[in-house]
């Protein structure tokens, strides 16, 4: 961090972030936004479990409990996995493909103030009379029938921050496509580089059903319109659709960024290059494809007739055959390697049978008659814990460990870090292993308490007791941070000794334009390849040193984002809403937003914005600050 | 040798499994004690996915445990450098293929039990004088409640679905309000009752609920439906054809049956007038008149399991509820559509709970 450098005011250092285009600040702002996203989402989780701990429980009430399983679902998916991984893509894309930043800095900017300015409006119905309670679904009959603002919140928190999402997901696209350093062939990309250029397209192409089927329920719930209202010739069953055309993709946007995670993990901790690259390419490529072919395996309930879930059933499964591609691939990887326990590599080698265990429930749940019973079951939620929290939350978890030196210079305390990843694995299988069992014997999901006597008891409180471990192993994440945050001696690059990607190449901390001179791509793994030969500077240059063109900072993001979110509070408060307590200043507020909003968007439109130019003197003034004499200090 | 070897691994993995299982959960509820033939077949391919899941895991598992336990870094020297390997078509292949083979013995059976357990066909059969076939029940869902009306018979009950056993019940399911989903565990998979559209689909039940614990199998609305979806649960009463043949002729001898105003007993007066308009007292009459009794028939109140489908089925709960039923089931209709004194409740509990068509 640059902190050490320039001693900067609170003011300066809070209108620098709130300006930033550069990708590894908004890397920091995406992970200080989705950390306090998961600890708010993880909290709700918490106060469920702590109401299931005994039958007839009244710890929080009916109503209370609808709004904690839907924003805890809500704010995990969109709020915290979703930035959490941003935050990695962010910082690691544009070092791995040698980049200097991503291909559009302002929207990069824009889609974090989207996301984070939407997330807050979310949360804001805490204190404005109700979170939503129609769960992180929505069903349509129910969120037209649920009272008051809740679900209003629900469709103007996503609409904001699935924006943001949006631009994220195509500004990736284009980076990946567009700012590859020389050399730096499609084969020759990392596979986190890969699992992120798969997630945008899956982004590009999955959100906007979701923004379709959000506007037709805003249009519902603030205008009285008639799209979901079966007594006017609407139609319920059009939300399932699009809310799963878009909530299946989800899913793999979110699981896939983790597989890429372990696929930098893995190989670097086992010395040892991804084993079968290729297919993992191919079978990233082909997940991301069937993810779009699938969405109907979570209506086979709904009576699509037995023609449909037939062949949605036959579908899910095969989606099984690449993810288990992945899983040999890895298995591989580490055999024949020599295999460093690391806190990163113990989350890695937790993933594995924990993914692979959700993984089969889920060809469980393809088996259309099988689910019949499962579907809306304690198994169902089971599963996805499975995959989403030891898939995506180990990755999340160990990439934390792994790269906070990139982050920040700093390691994080690896005893402590081991003692975080046993307490959270074991907390986590005793909170979710047993809900299998719940839901085949009969408990359905989403109920606020359950009577006494029917077989449930004992593994419901054995569950809030793991749902305390995993609490105490993200408390002690928490505390490692502080600590390596005040006691912390620099990292330096290449901490881990093994690393094999252009990221760890650069020298620490990173200079804000990343690399003085675009690197030359000589194959896969290509800091490992100058390594092996005994580069000691680790990278080859594509160029010489010449004068860097980088983009000028700019709050126009901000103000952008800050209008849509004014203008929210105006629809909030429609005059036609469903909620009956509208407000006279709704519409000049809405009004007032969208020229907020609309207004920079002409700014932006009608001033030219160049960028700037940084001399080679100015690097070479910066570098000398920043690690002493050339060549120090590396 | 090897073959025969195999097949007995994976038989005795199979009958460990159904041990292990089948001890979870209690009868009246749990999908691992299947009570009707719809369940089994869904039991049955719980087993067979579970296998074939056991199976990978089983072999993820070794695979992990040899290569974690073979490379460790202190094995194999501090300074190897291990060969970089590329991949292995030939690996890639086995573990494509293999996957496949398993999946296809999964996908066969769950096409065709997706099939079988989609045909509603006979629902429309008819005989020579028109009539219906097979029993048919209508199932509305309401707001926390449920209501099973039999065209067939012209009957309506609700709350506690009664069931001829050893034949195809068809249903035909539906919400009136929201989204609901119907699920008797022990008996089969759910299905929604959407708002949109009649789905179909049918049960069997095997044996008579009498010797259960509670003399019923337990039903769940599977399908989140607002503040108190969990206590939207119904019950199953199984009973032998000629008793269900019995129940249907007293549920039909209560045609016209209704409650007197000018009644001596303050419970029926009382009903007279601050209930009927909700609650039907006979079971015959118009389904799913909404407008009419917009509340569940309580004709057979009497006989059932429950109060309020989760509540003790006695006067003292009943009257609990009557009094206040927001404190019981959050966002219930009933709430403040009357208003009667602690004495009329009392009077009127042991009326409700008098109303019946069961021989005692």
């Amino acid at each position: 961090m640059s902190s050490s450098v320039k001693k900067k005011g609170f003011g300066a250092t809070v209108w620098d972030y709130l300006t930033t285009v550069d990708h590894k600040k908004i890397a920091v702002m995406y992970l200080l936004g989705g950390t306090l996203f998961f600890v708010i989402a993880g909290l709700e989780a918490v106060l469920m479990r702590i109401q299931l701990m005994y039958p007839e429980n009244d710890f929080v009430s009916a109503g209370t409990f609808n709004q904690l399983l839907t924003m805890h679902g809500t704010t995990m998916l969109f709020l915290a996995a979703m930035p959490l991984l941003f935050a990695f893509m962010n910082m690691i894309v544009p070092l791995q493909i040698g980049a200097r930043d991503v291909a559009f800095p302002f929207l990069n900017s824009l889609g974090f103030w989207l996301f984070f300015l939407g997330g807050l409006f979310l949360h804001l119905s805490f204190f404005m009379g109700g979170a939503p309670d129609a769960g992180w679904t929505s069903y349509a009959s129910l969120s037209l029938y649920s009272p008051g603002h809740g679900v209003d919140f629900y469709v103007l928190g996503l609409q904001v921050s699935g924006a943001g999402t949006l631009i994220s997901g195509i500004n990736f696209l284009v980076t990946i496509i567009n700012m590859r350093a020389p050399g730096m062939t499609f084969m020759r990309m990392p596979l986190f580089t890969w699992t992120t250029f798969v997630t945008s397209a899956l982004i590009l192409f999955g959100f906007p059903p979701l923004t379709a089927g959000l506007i037709l329920l805003l249009f519902d719930r603030m205008f009285s319109a008639k799209f979901f209202d079966v007594m006017y010739g609407g139609n319920t069953i059009i939300w399932e659709h699009l809310f799963w055309i878009f909530g299946h993709p989800e899913v793999y946007i979110l699981v896939l960024p983790a597989f890429g995670l372990f696929s930098e993990i893995i190989p670097t901790f086992s010395r040892k290059r991804l084993f079968g690259y290729s297919s993992m390419v191919f079978a990233t490529i082909l997940i991301g494809f069937l993810g779009f072919m699938v969405w109907a395996h979570h209506m086979f309930t709904v009576g699509l007739g037995p023609t449909a879930n037939a062949i949605f059933a036959v579908a899910t499964m095969a989606i099984a055959v690449p993810t288990g591609m992945k899983v040999f691939n890895w298995l591989l990887t580490v055999w024949g390697g020599s295999i460093k326990v690391t806190t990163p590599m113990l989350y890695a080698l937790g993933f594995i049978p924990s993914f692979v265990a959700g993984g089969v429930t889920g060809i469980m749940q393809a088996t259309a008659p099988l689910d019949y019973q499962l579907h809306d079951s304690y198994f169902i939620v089971a599963h996805f814990h499975y995959v989403i929290v030891g898939g995506i939350v180990l990755g999340l978890l160990g990439s934390t460990h792994f790269y906070w030196p990139l982050f920040f210079n700093r390691m994080l305390n690896e005893t402590l870090g081991k003692i975080t990843f046993w307490i959270f694995f074991i907390g986590f299988h005793m909170t979710f292993f047993l809900q299998h069992f719940l839901g085949l014997m009969g408990m359905p999901r989403r109920v606020f308490t359950y009577m006494p006597d029917q077989g449930w008891d004992l593994f419901n409180f054995i569950s809030t007791i793991g749902a305390f471990l995993m609490s105490a192993g993200v408390i002690l994440l928490v505390l490692n941070v502080i600590i390596t945050a005040i006691k912390g001696e620099p990292a330096g690059n290449d901490p881990w000794g093994d690393t094999r990607t252009l990221e760890w190449a650069i020298p620490q901390p990173i200079p804000f334009y990343n690399f003085r001179q675009t690197p030359l791509v000589r194959g896969l793994d290509p800091y490992w390849i100058e390594k092996q030969e005994g580069n000691k500077e680790g990278m080859v240059y594509a160029e010489p040193l010449g004068d860097i063109h980088m983009p000028n900072n700019s709050i126009v993001p901000f103000v952008m984002s800050l209008g849509l979110f004014i203008a929210s509070f105006g629809a909030l408060y429609s005059p036609l809403g469903v909620a009956d307590d509208s407000r006279t200043w709704a519409i000049p507020v809405l009004v007032i937003g969208l020229v907020i909003t609309f207004g920079s968007m002409i700014y932006r439109s009608l001033k030219d914005d160049h960028g700037y130019y940084v001399t080679v003197a100015e690097i070479e003034a910066l570098e000398e600050e920043l690690y002493g004499k050339k060549g120090g200090n590396k | 040798m090897m073959k025969g070897l195999k097949k007995w691994g994976l038989f005795s993995l199979l009958a460990a499994m159904m041990v292990f299982l089948s001890g979870c959960g209690e009868e009246f509820i749990s999908a691992l004690k299947p009570a009707g033939e719809v369940a089994r077949e869904q039991y049955n391919l719980l087993m067979l996915a579970i296998t074939i899941m056991t199976i990978v895991v089983v072999v993820v598992t070794v695979i992990y445990l040899i290569a974690f336990f073979k490379f460790r870094r202190s094995k194999v020297g501090e300074d190897v450098i291990p060969k970089q390997v590329e991949g292995s078509h030939k690996l890639e292949i086995i573990w494509t293929v293999i996957p496949i083979i398993l999946l296809l013995i999964l996908a066969v059976p769950t096409v065709m039990t997706t099939y079988k357990l989609g045909d509603v066909a006979a629902m429309d059969e008819v005989d020579e004088d028109g009539n219906p076939v097979a029993l048919t029940v209508d199932v509305t869902a309401k707001l926390y409640w449920w209501e099973f009306s039999y065209p067939k018979y012209d009957i309506v009950t609700a709350q506690e679905l009664v069931v001829p056993t050893g034949e195809k019940v068809y249903f035909n399911l539906k919400a009136a309000d929201v989204k609901h989903s119907f699920w008797v565990p022990a008996i089969g998979g759910k299905m929604d009752t959407n708002v949109d559209n009649l789905n179909k689909f049918y049960l069997v039940f095997d044996k008579e609920s009498e010797d259960l614990k509670d003399g019923v199998f337990y039903g769940k609305c599977a399908e989140l439906c607002g503040p108190s979806h969990a206590l939207m649960d119904f019950k199953v009463k199984s009973v032998s054809p000629e008793n269900f043949d019995k129940w249907v002729a007293a549920m039909q001898a209560t045609e016209g049956q209704t409650a007197d105003p000018e009644s001596t007993d303050l419970g029926e007066a009382t009903f007279a007038q601050s209930c009927i308009g909700c609650h039907a007292v006979s079971a015959v009459g118009a389904p799913v008149s909404l407008q009419q009794n917009p509340g569940p028939n309580l004709t057979t109140f009497g006989d059932r399991n429950r109060t309020a489908g989760f509540m003790d089925h006695t006067e003292e709960a009943l009257q609990q509820w009557i009094k206040d039923p927001e404190k019981y089931k959050p966002g219930n209709l009933m709430t403040g559509k009357y208003q009667v004194t602690d004495e009329e409740i009392e009077a009127l509990a042991s009326y409700i709970m008098g109303l019946s068509v069961e021989e005692k």
